[in-house]
């Protein structure tokens, strides 16, 4: 089922948490919302569950083409896992994903042996068939986010919603629970959208990433997309390690750190007049050589290494005094025979410009 | 009748609620009207009756009640009791805090529980006790008489029996706070330096002040309003062992119905005041314990 | 002794808190309570039975636990209910009947007593419409119950109120958001959660109700309406200390099992909060 939504504002006492956002996610696919804290994305995926009433004026709320907006949460067949679980305390796991079938009008509600037959045959789609008489206080985190999920799967939703559904995990489990809701995916194909602050989550389990920053959307892309050509500033910034430059752009030239580089294809309309320009390299797309490679780039001196872990990263200081971060691999570090105070050459394989809005 | 609808719409659910957590607004307005009305029958109607009864037959009756000599030393007979036993009971509540709170002993719950036990016993209870155990058949009452010395039914009695009744209204409130506030603040001061009074003073003190008072005020207003276990131990005395809600008593008994309700006005007033304080004291200690942290970020979904 | 009671700590005053605590404890407290479970033991078997099964007696513990009881059920209701509106919803006065719950408590309870005649009696504000009814309130059962209502309702809305803020708002959301109407969310999610709290609430209202004195005794009369304290009261005037001692015994004996009780039902609470 897809889903879209138009023009959703929605005010907080005085906090805007979204400045009229539309979004269109088509059936099947498994979107993520990222943003930092504050940036609206909880409230946008509340919104699309009925939660919460978008302010007045704000566009529909449509399913497959047919309007929500009016249906409370309970008619619109969402299944909605919570961050923190959830989970009826009194209830067994059992009780918990069976729920939302008892709780149906009684034309609709299926027997205790209807009943019985689907719980224990999603129990078994999230490996806790034999946990199924326990109490959620003597579940593991990860084991209550299953139960979560299997009870929200129980009401056969059209849509899965998930408000940072490993957020309160810890690291490990974290990283494989993603990549078991990332096959569940796969295998049921209902159409999901999960709430995230983690860009590294969103990367490796989303087919499509919603970056938001407050209350409006920065950019919708694959992960690839949203990685590699960032609409945005913000979202150049908030998906990995950037180093800034402040330079000036002209005459299909882009100035800064004492250089002079080509303008990437697009970035910049041909014939404007100079702007000052913000540039954008990310630590890995820096090549450090102990000579000049080229006109492109500029003299810095090592300042700090950290060796320990998959790649050797160093702090330097370049020549016009900007602190630069650059990441290498151990075999080029060893190679170039970098210690504390070294002078090198850093060469930009990439880079990203922004001009400023303001600037002449 | 438009205020009334003025009124039902302004019966809302508390910012922060969503729209599926919530009832609608008649079912909302309905609750609230009960709520209220089955308070208004039941707590304010008793409320209002005490000072309407009090004023019923003029204002030189309600003066004249207050200033009988009679009424005048029950006045001074409770202050006295009130005097005494409150103090000693926070001296008490204080102590026994400090034992159950930062330390760790086997026995502890039971401990609790003992502190407890006043509250569950009937007030009428609370002064048989001493009655069995001070009057004159009982265990000390025949030592009692031999050396002349007075405590049934004389001011020692009543003092002991709200004792017993207030005892554990300090210590209740002090334990889950000092419990709460851990050891950590007193093993600093101690590693700073500080002797034992020091770190209670210094340290301990200010962080529970507002609980002290709070258990202070519910200790008073029970001491001085207590009847149940007063009225067993007294012998109604009158100008000598009458506290206020005795005096009360007889004047109603006697039908002198506006003299009693002018007498229990004064512990009407006591009990307002008492609620004052504690709400004020409950706010103070809501922002003294309020860490910073967790409490001042207004609650806003993201 | 202390070495072997106190595991070592740096704060200083154990012995001194502790030996005054079980001193004064053991004054106030245990001897003189110990000094009636010595009386009753006093009494032969048949003697106390003969007591307690006194028609007078019994009357008495059927009026006083009975309308306790339902005192305490009408709190847990109305109680209920007040406290949902204190902790839910926001409406002008909120604050000033927040307060005005603690009044019971506050107020003494001889007060209370004449007052709450004073308002049912039958020339009283709420005695007269009830007496057109046909409904006499004062000096009869129904006033005691009444008079035990007013002294219990604080005990079940102080602890619900915790309880109703505590709860998670995620809880009602995921019902919600599993097709569960209001009304079903109440009753299958939110009245389990509560019902451990609305218990303990419960059972305080009974345990103060059962014991009452000044606020009941008024409103009661005495004549066919004797609650246990006023026979308590009667027999020791009649200097009957074994009679007074057995009624009070079989009244302790039934609080401290209800203190047990409630001791039992809050750990519960706590473990299944865990």
């Amino acid at each position: 089922m897809s889903i879209e939504v138009v023009n959703i504002a929605k005010t907080f006492h005085t906090f805007r948490a979204l400045r009229g956002v539309s979004l269109k996610i088509e059936a099947g696919e498994l979107v993520a919302l990222l943003g930092p804290s504050g940036s609206g994305k909880t409230t946008l995926l509340r919104i699309i569950a009925g939660l919460e009433q978008p302010d007045e004026g704000s566009g529909p709320i449509l399913f497959d083409g047919e309007e929500m907006g009016h249906r409370a949460v309970g008619e619109r067949q969402v299944g909605f896992v919570f961050q923190h679980y959830a989970l009826f305390r009194h209830m067994t796991v059992f009780e918990n994903v069976a729920f939302g079938l008892r709780v149906r009008p009684r034309k609709t509600r299926p027997t205790d042996a209807e009943v019985a037959e689907k719980v224990h045959a999603l129990l078994r789609l999230v490996h806790l068939d034999s946990l199924f008489d326990r109490y959620p206080s003597q579940l593991s985190g990860g084991q209550r986010q299953r139960v979560a999920l299997a009870r929200s799967l129980a009401v056969e939703p059209k849509v899965l919603l998930l408000d940072e559904p490993f957020g309160a995990l810890d690291a490990k489990v974290r990283q494989e629970l993603r990549r078991w809701l990332r096959r569940l995916h796969d295998d049921i194909g209902v159409t999901s959208v999960f709430v995230t602050h983690d860009q590294e989550e969103a990367l490796e389990v989303a087919d499509r990433i919603v970056v938001m920053n407050e209350g409006t959307i920065e950019q919708v892309g694959t992960p690839d997309e949203v990685f590699h050509r960032p609409a945005t500033e913000f979202v150049m910034k908030f998906l990995g390690n950037v180093n800034l430059f402040h330079g000036r752009v002209g005459g299909g030239k882009v100035q800064f750190a004492g250089v002079s580089a080509d303008v990437p294809e697009g970035s910049v309309e041909d014939g404007a007049p100079l702007l000052s320009a913000r540039v954008f390299v990310r630590p890995h797309e820096l090549d450090l050589s102990l000579t000049p490679a080229g006109r492109g780039s500029f003299p810095a001196k090592v300042t700090r290494i950290h060796s320990a872990g998959p790649v050797v990263r160093l702090e330097l200081e370049a020549e016009t005094g900007e602190q630069v971060f650059a990441h290498i691999d151990h075999l080029r570090f060893q190679a170039l025979g970098l210690s504390e105070g070294s002078r090198v050459f850093l060469l930009p394989r990439d880079l990203k410009l922004f001009t400023e809005d303001f600037s002449v | 009748m438009a205020s009334a609808s003025a009124w039902m719409r302004s019966v809302t659910p508390p910012q922060g609620r969503s729209v599926a957590t919530t009832e609608s607004a008649a079912v909302r307005w309905l609750l609230v009207a009960v709520a209220v009305g089955f308070l208004l029958l039941f707590l304010l109607a008793p409320l209002v009756a005490v000072f309407a009864e009090a004023f019923s037959a003029g204002l030189g009756a309600f003066l004249a009640a207050l200033v009988d000599p009679d009424a005048l030393s029950a006045v001074c007979l409770t202050l006295l009791v009130a005097g005494i036993a409150v103090p000693l009971n926070t001296i008490f509540g204080i102590a026994a805090a400090w034992a159950i709170a930062k330390f760790n002993f086997f026995g502890k719950n039971l401990l609790v529980t003992l502190i407890d036990l006043p509250l569950a016993v009937s007030p009428v209870i609370s002064g048989l006790i001493y009655v069995l155990l001070f009057g004159r058949s009982g265990y000390l009452g025949p030592w009692l008489a031999a050396h002349d010395i007075k405590i049934l039914f004389a001011a020692p009695g009543i003092v002991l029996a709200t004792m017993f009744i207030t005892f554990p209204f300090v210590a209740r409130e002090l334990i889950p706070l000092m419990q709460a506030q851990g050891t950590d603040d007193e093993e600093a001061a101690r590693g700073l330096g500080a002797t034992g009074w020091q770190t209670f003073l210094r340290v301990t003190l200010p962080n529970i002040k507002w609980g002290v008072l709070y258990g202070i005020v519910l200790c008073n207003a029970r001491a001085m309003g207590e009847f149940g276990a007063v009225s067993v131990v007294s012998g109604h005395i009158r100008g000598e062992t009458n506290t206020m809600p005795l005096h009360v008593e007889i004047l109603y008994n006697e039908y002198n119905t506006a003299a009693a309700f002018a007498v229990a006005s004064l512990l009407a007033v006591l009990a307002l005041v008492t609620l004052v304080l504690k709400t004020v004291l409950e706010w103070k200690s809501a922002r003294a314990h309020a860490r910073p942290d967790i409490a001042t970020a207004e609650e806003v979904r993201v | 002794m202390k070495s072997r009671l106190q595991r070592r700590s740096v704060l200083p005053g154990f012995g001194l808190t502790m030996g005054f605590t079980l001193m004064y404890l053991s004054l106030i407290v245990l001897i003189p309570l110990s000094g009636l479970v010595l009386k009753s033991a006093t009494m032969t078997w048949p003697a106390f039975w003969s007591t307690i099964t006194e028609d007078r007696v019994l009357a008495s513990l059927r009026l006083s636990f009975g309308g306790a009881l339902i005192a305490a059920t009408v709190n847990a209701v109305f109680g209920f209910v007040v406290a949902w509106v204190l902790v839910r919803y926001r409406f002008p006065g909120r604050r000033l009947v927040d307060a005005l719950i603690d009044l019971p408590f506050a107020l003494p309870t001889a007060v209370s007593g004449i007052a709450l005649t004073a308002v049912y009696a039958p020339t009283g504000w709420l005695g007269r419409p009830l007496a057109a009814l046909g409904i006499q309130a004062a000096y009869t059962p129904l006033g005691v119950v009444i008079a035990m209502t007013f002294v219990g309702l604080p005990f079940v809305v102080r602890t619900l109120q915790p309880a109703l803020e505590d709860l998670d708002v995620e809880i009602e959301e995921a019902a919600a958001s599993l097709g569960a109407g209001r009304f079903q969310a109440f009753v299958r999610v939110l009245l389990p959660a509560l019902l451990p709290s609305l218990l303990t609430g419960f059972a305080l209202a009974f345990s103060r109700a059962v014991g009452e004195y000044g606020s009941v005794i008024f409103i009661a009369g005495t004549t066919k309406t004797e609650i246990a304290p006023l026979v308590i009261v009667t027999k020791l005037e009649q200097y009957d200390y074994a009679g007074a001692t057995a009624v009070a015994l079989v009244m302790l004996v039934a609080s401290f099992g209800l203190l047990f009780g409630i001791n039992l039902l809050q750990r519960w609470s706590r473990r299944q909060h865990a």
